[in-house]
């Protein structure tokens, strides 16, 4: 079943509470609860912090969404701590890491497998190799500094192989852009794909700037800044698509349904009763976020949401190991490189980004040097023995 | 029983509970023993040694700010040990008895909350809400005997000096194990027990120093805080072990 989103009112504002108590609740189990489950909390905390970050820049831009904004502003910023605080602390920053690039992966290739548009289902593919090469990196990064398996968080849902190589991503600024969607034409999946692989890149991005710094280890730290340097291009790359003629108040509107959409998904897959019963109360309340604004769409741009967003929305995507897609896109697209806003064969890249490239890795690429050699084994690198499952 | 000690088939990390998975991402594996990790991690040992050869260290001892001090560590500068080295390791200790102390606190939460419901817990008689709350006086004790040593020594005890902050980075682990409420007795007792180690060979190390540098009257209190040490060792080791024990037995 599809979710409509003008069928129900969802929660009133002024019953959205929390207490610290509830704010605070009990973290998921790193051994026991399901991969997926943390895939969904990591995910839904970018998603949070989005919509605090649009929040906070439509505000600077409009007088008259001042007050709605701040208002739902504060809810989300309590509905971002429920989710964040989900991760319980015997994750490492580094596990936490791993599981951050198997969102990536995962929730990329989904969105990939499913994204009506061409063009934009191109970017998706083209950046999940990118992601996909970084978990292999930090993987090696895990193995060889703390003798951790990445496998335990991963839980043998997404592969560890290089991809397109982390040393050659760098690419020159306007080598990231892209075209943008119509928002005239654009259908709605697309729209709503594009918010949520911005808001994912964009949180990862700020993650890694967060836990750099807290390694001890040099070639940690070089490592999170180079791949922390790519997910700044990703994010380039994928608020381009967005179409920069749309009004605050419709960019609103779409936060607010990718939002309830994501949570509706979240909410269906759900295995931890108690995490999707934060998933339901988490869709109620962006139901009334959206219904705020699209009072405020009436009011202030004397337009009909409706006009906006089909009867249902599609289907949530499916959380689950796309194992099969990603190996086809490595076979495919490997060698893609990008020139404009053009994918192209990599013999065809700009040459602004094959010289800031070569200058950004004239001291050796930090990605490069932990990973040499590195084949992931059940048991870490360490086991030599073979396994028989 | 434990709860973590209890046997399910929830426990997602290891590649037998999910067959299909497994198996897939293992086309990913090559033929066992081709890889040479010591060989394969050489580029990464040359990049740490390359920036270990052009590292800061993590900070500096502060001079004395008192004559008494400058004069005291002018003095003590001819022998073979110097001063700062003690006074280094005086502030590490310092440092550690205070997390310690804090250590304990967090272990008596998660004994209140445990102990009544636990047989095991109850069959070791000394293992008490009282004898926790001598040992923490102890080691908040012994927090102000290296603090008033420091200041004797004319330097000053609120200081952190490179050693107190490595000992810091060291526990911070020992710490998240016994904070995190999900954990048990045993369990914090474990990274109690680690931290009793360690605490232990600080105190050697300290007397050792002390007695070098001709400090009779630290030596003598030393022992003393020695003593008491050896002592929370003993008992913590003979509580991790008792629960441990019970922990894999009925409970």
């Amino acid at each position: 079943m599809a979710l409509s989103l003008f069928d129900g009112k969802g929660t009133p504002l002024e019953r959205q509470r929390f207490t610290w108590r509830e704010l605070v609740g009990k973290p998921i189990s790193k051994l026991d609860d399901d991969a997926f489950t943390r895939v969904r909390i990591i995910l839904m905390n970018g998603i949070e912090a989005e919509a605090l970050r649009f929040g906070h820049n439509a505000a600077r831009m409009s007088a008259e969404l001042r007050e709605p904004l701040a208002a739902v502003r504060r809810i989300e910023q309590h509905q971002q701590t429920m989710v964040n605080w989900l991760l319980g602390a015997d994750h490492s920053p580094l596990e936490t890491t791993i599981g951050y690039e198997q969102v990536a992966i995962e929730v990329t290739a989904a969105l990939a497998r499913t994204e009506p548009d061409p063009y934009v289902a191109q970017a998706l593919r083209f950046a999940m190799l990118e992601d996909f090469d970084h978990l292999y990196r930090y993987s090696a990064l895990m193995d060889r500094l703390t003798g951790m398996d990445p496998n335990n968080i991963l839980q043998c849902y997404t592969d560890i192989l290089p991809g397109r190589p982390t040393s050659a991503e760098h690419r020159a600024p306007h080598d990231d852009l892209a075209r943008p969607w119509d928002k005239r034409t654009a259908a709605p999946l697309t729209k709503l794909h594009t918010m949520t692989i911005t808001a994912g890149e964009q949180q990862t991005h700020d993650y890694y700037m967060n836990v750099g710094p807290m390694f001890a280890d040099p070639i940690a730290r070089q490592t999170y800044a180079e791949i922390a340097s790519i997910e700044e291009q990703h994010v380039t790359q994928y608020e381009s698509l967005l179409d920069p003629t749309q009004s605050l108040i419709e960019q609103w509107l779409l936060h607010e349904a990718n939002e309830a959409y994501l949570y509706y998904g979240c909410a269906q897959q759900e295995p931890n009763p108690r995490i999707k019963a934060i998933w339901e109360r988490m869709l109620d309340y962006e139901l009334g976020h959206f219904r705020l604004a699209c009072e405020c769409m009436k009011r202030y741009e004397k337009r009909d949401p409706a006009e906006l967003f089909p009867e249902q929305l599609p289907e949530p995507f499916p959380y689950e190991s796309n194992r099969n897609f990603v190996r086809e896109v490595l076979g495919r697209e490997l060698e893609l490189a990008k020139r404009g806003l053009d994918f192209v064969p990599r013999s065809d890249e700009s040459r602004a980004s094959i010289d800031y490239r070569a200058q950004l890795n004239s001291a050796g690429s930090p990605t490069d040097i932990v990973a040499a050699g590195y084949h992931w084994r059940p048991g870490t690198e360490l086991n030599l023995r073979a396994v028989n499952l | 029983m434990e709860k973590s000690s209890e046997l399910t088939l929830k426990n997602r990390t290891g590649m037998q509970l999910s067959p299909r998975h497994a198996r897939e991402l293992l086309e990913t594996v090559e033929s066992a023993g081709a890889a040479i990790p010591l060989e394969n991690g050489q580029a990464l040992a040359a990049a740490r040694g390359a920036y270990i050869a052009e590292a800061d260290p993590l900070g500096t001892l502060p001079a004395p700010a008192t004559l008494k001090g400058v004069l005291k560590s002018g003095a003590k500068m001819v022998a073979g040990l110097r001063p700062q080295v003690f006074i280094d390791k005086l502030a590490e200790r310092a440092a550690f008895e205070r997390g310690g102390t804090r250590l304990y606190e967090a272990l008596l939460a998660k004994f209140a909350a445990e102990a009544r419901a636990s047989r095991n817990i109850a069959a070791n008689t000394d293992l008490t809400e009282e004898r926790l709350v001598r040992m923490r006086a102890e080691e908040a004790e012994h927090f102000a005997l290296v603090s008033e040593c420091i200041e004797t020594l004319g330097a000053d005890p609120t200081v952190e000096t490179p050693s107190a902050d490595v000992i810091g980075v060291a526990s911070l682990g020992l710490l998240q194990v016994v904070s995190d409420p999900r954990t048990s007795l045993t369990q914090s007792l474990q990274a109690l027990l680690a931290a009793e180690l360690i605490d232990r060979e600080g105190w050697e190390l300290l007397i050792t120093m002390a007695d070098e540098l001709g400090e009779r009257d630290i030596v003598t209190r030393f022992r003393e805080a020695l003593r008491q040490e050896d002592e929370h060792l003993l008992s913590v080791r003979r509580w991790h072990v008792s629960l441990s024990l019970g922990a894999s037995g009925a409970d």
